[in-house]
């Protein structure tokens, strides 16, 4: 007997089609070939553009070569500089950001809030492009508005750009990506029933207590939701190649950074397949972790945070 | 109130402030240099206020041409997206097929795994073999194939939390599956498509890295890459074209922000950036 | 209008049961509610009438056609549905003719074949609103309505009422009533609440477990429970039940347990058979047959005050005996009883149920048919 659904087996087919069709080709085609090119010392140009050879393990051995591997430049070096920038820009710079703006959010009047909420949402959304344009000139040594301010404290300017690359793609980031945080933290206190706090406000808990003892422990899903999306994409972001193309002197160039450089400005195909497999390697461990977590969360909490 | 009580919330209320602004800091410039004929990095009040710039970039017909460029891979992603992610989304939460959920956490794992700075040498090598390097259509393709997951995972979540009693009474009362879709299913999901296709296109719209690796000739860019042509022979950038062409090229998105935190509230679109 | 018959119909979901092995009969005109606790199969059993389940095994007709694999929208039925299904998007005119819609009528007729049902229903004035615009009452008529608007051989109801609060819900049960009657349609309804199954009822089927108790009209239900199941879902409060140890007498029928004071019964064939497999048996009386009465009175139950809730024009008396298990009486006072009180309960033997060790209703010798 035919079983009845609302919708046959033969029709969802049909209906799963388009989508198994683009994402076959673009996301596990993709998955498979990077590995497989990650063996052959396949280039964009010349012999071995049209007939690559296999090589092995070659492309892996180069970016782990003890001689290199912490050379300016060099896989290794990307490696730090990217870890680096996760901890501080994401882990800590967004999460705290988002989570201090979130708590504030609770407590001032609508139209402050509406204000500043504007503000981080607006360097959120904003095409990067247009973000990164933006802040070079905030950055620019002569005239930039940062050096305005600054001359206008009494402090000597700065060219942050050359002297400081690695901290300003740091604070960029935090800036550019502490919405995201801030918007899932307010979510999660929303979710917090208004009775709570006034038990405590009755019981005499000041706003700090109350932030301690009762919102941060109900929230802990949260947190742990946040920390690993924002690590994900933080790990994977583009975005800093707008401000400093990854210089000056490989000093801001990230893993993605680093790939497209390998890829598309020396044309090795092959070594930059073997970076972005070890970019997948590194996504999957993240992305295994957080839907560990996913699945053991009540439905509600999900809904908050996707 | 007590006084402590006052004092903090004042103490809340200029810190929030404080941030506020140096949030807004970046994006001052922004806001003033396209307005000012003679805008250059500085940040400066335009005297006289003045839309020249503007003028200027639909003089450009190259500029046009980009924005022109960046609706149609939007346009054409979203749509993709839109129809396959709903049809898929529905089969997903409606049909019997084996290993439903099984299929969602695989391809949820996928789209995290597969980035585009991980996957930049096979997407374009797929273009590639495809032949469809330097045109529209392998931005719109690598889109649509690139946010599905995500889209699709959004739609179930949606789906499954709508009735099925909408489709039941429409076939108890005559409707064939493809009617009780048509009629019923698909009006009541509309919202859960509208936020997938604000957000997908927003992110299209914004992207950077896919067509800046998959264009080669000015003719097909989007602006987002057009946007670096704007330099001079000597290699400075003109200040005052760039910053009318960015406040343009941003509006689709500032509108889109107001149009879903009107319609929704932001927070159900916030947390979906990707 | 056709009638229902399952053949042996089971149904599994996984490992779960949800029908095994029904067989019923719903003839030509009759209302037969589906009555059970959550998880009985009440609902899955009328879903597979509407063709939104399929069964794992046996058949199911509507009429003389075999409908078992037939897709919903080719079995002429309609269907109201507990959460009312309203589409959203449409205003009540289109939501109550999209029937006729999908049969492919006109504008005009589907619309004017609308406005009769829905001025029958009282919610003519209403048809250019959507769903989100008018009250629960309305809504629910509007499900009505929809299921009203074109013939159907059978009409089916899940819970229809269930999402009503409790005066609208009245009214509504006195509607569907009149309409019933009026209209002699089949109709199966699925409810957990045993009045509406009592009030609405041509035939009852009791289900526990995916299996039909009991088949029959609602006063042989209310009457002669064919269980302690049934006697103890049916009625409000439910029936008292206490387990009794018997023993012959001078060829009657001797019941003690603790409390209860009780002169012979008749011996029955039933009882005979029933005591050959246990003396262990169960004593039934419903609260509205049980009065105080002085200490001491024969037929009665002692037994110290619980509670005693004055509902305005009778109370429910609740007794706790020494073994801690409680017997209600619904009767007329305003006496103060003391809490722990001694209180004596009388009953006349004719109220008196029977049942058996696995919880089987012993017939009395010659009982004649309801």
């Amino acid at each position: 007997m035919k079983q009845f659904s609302l919708l046959s087996r033969r029709v969802a087919a049909l209906f799963l089609a388009p989508g198994a069709i683009l994402v076959g080709l673009f996301i596990l085609l993709p998955f498979f070939w990077v590995i497989f090119v990650s063996f052959t010392n396949r280039t964009l140009l010349g012999r071995t553009a049209l007939n690559p050879e296999f090589v092995g393990l070659q492309n892996y051995v180069r970016l782990f070569d003890p001689a290199t591997f912490f050379t300016r430049g060099q896989f290794g070096s990307s490696l730090i500089i990217t870890t680096e920038f996760v901890l501080l820009s994401a882990l800590v710079g967004q999460a705290l950001l988002g989570l201090l703006l979130a708590w504030l959010m609770q407590a001032i009047r609508p139209g402050l809030k509406r204000f500043v909420e504007a503000m981080v949402i607006g360097a959120w959304i904003l095409p990067e492009v247009v973000i990164g344009f933006a802040w070079f000139a905030f950055l620019d040594y002569d005239n930039g508005t940062l050096n305005m301010i600054m001359r206008g404290l009494g402090l000597p300017p700065g060219d942050f750009l050359l002297q400081q690359p690695f901290w300003v793609i740091v604070i960029f980031n935090t800036w550019r990506g502490a919405a995201f945080s801030m918007m899932l933290f307010n979510s999660a206190f929303a979710s917090i029933p208004p009775s709570y706090f006034q038990a405590a406000d009755v019981a005499g808990a000041s706003s700090w207590q109350k932030f301690r003892d009762i919102a941060l422990p109900l929230i802990r899903g949260h947190v742990v939701t946040d920390l690993i999306l924002i690590t994900m994409w933080t790990f994977n972001v583009f975005t800093p190649f707008l401000l400093t193309h990854g210089g000056p002197a490989y000093r801001t160039e990230l893993l993605s950074i680093y790939n497209y450089r390998v890829a598309f400005r020396d044309f090795e195909f092959g070594k930059g397949a073997a970076v972005g497999v070890i970019i997948m390697l590194i996504n999957l461990v993240l992305a295994l972790i957080y839907l560990s977590i996913g699945r053991r969360k009540s439905k509600a909490e999900k809904e908050a945070a996707t | 109130m007590s006084g402590g009580a006052f004092l903090s919330r004042i103490g809340f209320s200029v810190l929030a402030a404080l941030l506020g602004v140096l949030f807004a800091l970046p994006l001052i410039w922004f806001i003033f240099a396209p307005f000012n004929a003679r805008a250059e990095m500085g940040l400066a009040l335009p005297d006289p206020w003045t839309l020249s710039n503007f003028a200027t970039v639909f003089q450009n017909s190259f500029a046009v041409r980009a924005l022109f460029n960046s609706l149609i891979q939007s346009v054409g992603g979203v749509i993709l997206i839109g129809a396959a992610a709903t049809l898929a989304a529905y089969a997903l939460s409606r049909s019997t097929i084996p290993g439903k959920s099984a299929v969602t956490y695989v391809l949820l794992l996928f789209s995290s795994v597969v980035s585009g700075s991980a996957a930049m040498v096979p997407i374009f090598l797929i273009i590639s073999a495809m032949g469809l390097i330097d045109t529209q259509l392998a931005v719109i393709l690598v889109f649509a194939g690139g946010l599905l997951p995500t889209a699709m995972f959004i739609l179930r979540d949606f789906i499954d939390g709508i009735p099925k009693s909408y489709e039941e009474s429409a076939m108890v009362a005559g409707a064939s599956p493809l009617q009780a879709f048509f009629d019923v299913a698909l009006p009541v999901i509309r919202p859960g498509i509208v936020v997938i296709v604000v957000w997908a296109f927003v992110n299209i719209w914004g992207s950077f890295l896919i067509p800046f690796i998959l264009l080669r000739s000015s003719e097909q860019m989007p602006a987002s890459v057009a946007i670096y042509s704007f330099y001079s022979e000597a290699g400075t950038p003109i200040v005052t074209l760039l910053a009318a062409y960015a406040l343009i090229y941003s509006l689709p998105v500032v509108l889109l922000y107001l149009f879903v935190s009107w319609r929704f509230g932001f927070r159900f679109f916030g947390g979906i950036k990707a | 209008m056709a009638s229902v018959v399952f053949e042996n119909v089971t149904k599994t979901f996984g490992s779960f049961t949800a029908v095994a092995g029904v067989d019923l009969s719903i003839g030509d005109g009759e209302f037969v509610c589906l009555l059970g606790p959550s998880g009985c199969g009440k609902t899955t059993s009328l879903r597979m009438i509407a063709g939104l389940e399929t069964p794992t095994s046996g058949k199911i007709f509507i009429g003389d056609q075999d409908v078992t694999g037939l897709h919903p929208k080719d079995r002429q039925i309609s269907m109201v549905f507990q959460d009312y299904a309203l589409y959203p998007h449409m205003n009540l005119a289109d939501n109550i003719a999209y029937p006729l819609k999908v049969r492919g009528e006109s504008v005009e007729k589907r619309h004017g074949r609308a406005r009769e049902v829905a001025d029958v229903l009282k919610i003519g004035t209403l048809l250019n609103r959507l769903p989100s615009q008018i009250s629960g009452g309305q809504q629910q008529r509007t499900s009505l309505a929809r299921a009203l608007v074109y013939p159907s051989r059978v009409y089916l109801f899940d819970e229809p009422l269930s999402n009503l609060d409790a005066k609208l819900r009245l009214e509504a049960r006195g509607f569907l009533n009149h309409l019933q009657r009026d209209m002699g349609m089949t109709a199966v309804y699925v409810t957990h609440d045993q009045a509406e199954a009592m009030a609405l009822a041509t035939r009852i089927a009791v289900m526990d477990q995916g299996r039909i108790v009991q088949y029959a009209p609602p006063i042989e239900i209310y009457r002669r429970p064919a269980t302690t199941f049934v006697a103890n879902f049916v009625g409000n409060p439910p029936m008292n039940l206490v387990p009794v140890e018997a023993a012959h007498g001078d060829g009657q029928l001797l019941l003690s347990a603790d409390g209860l004071a009780l002169g012979g019964l008749p011996m029955s064939s039933g009882v005979a058979t029933a005591l050959q497999a246990s003396k262990a048996l169960t004593l039934g009386i419903r609260p509205e047959h049980l009065t105080v009465a002085a200490p001491g009175a024969a037929n009665a139950i002692s037994g110290k005050l619980f509670a005693n809730e004055n509902m305005g024009p009778e109370s429910l008396v609740t007794i706790e005996r020494a073994d801690g298990s409680r017997v209600t009486a619904r009767i007329f006072t305003d006496d103060h009883i003391e809490l722990g009180a001694d209180v004596t309960l009388g009953f006349s033997l004719e109220h008196v149920h029977l049942f058996d060790s696995t919880g089987a209703r012993i017939p009395a010798d010659g009982e004649m048919p309801l």
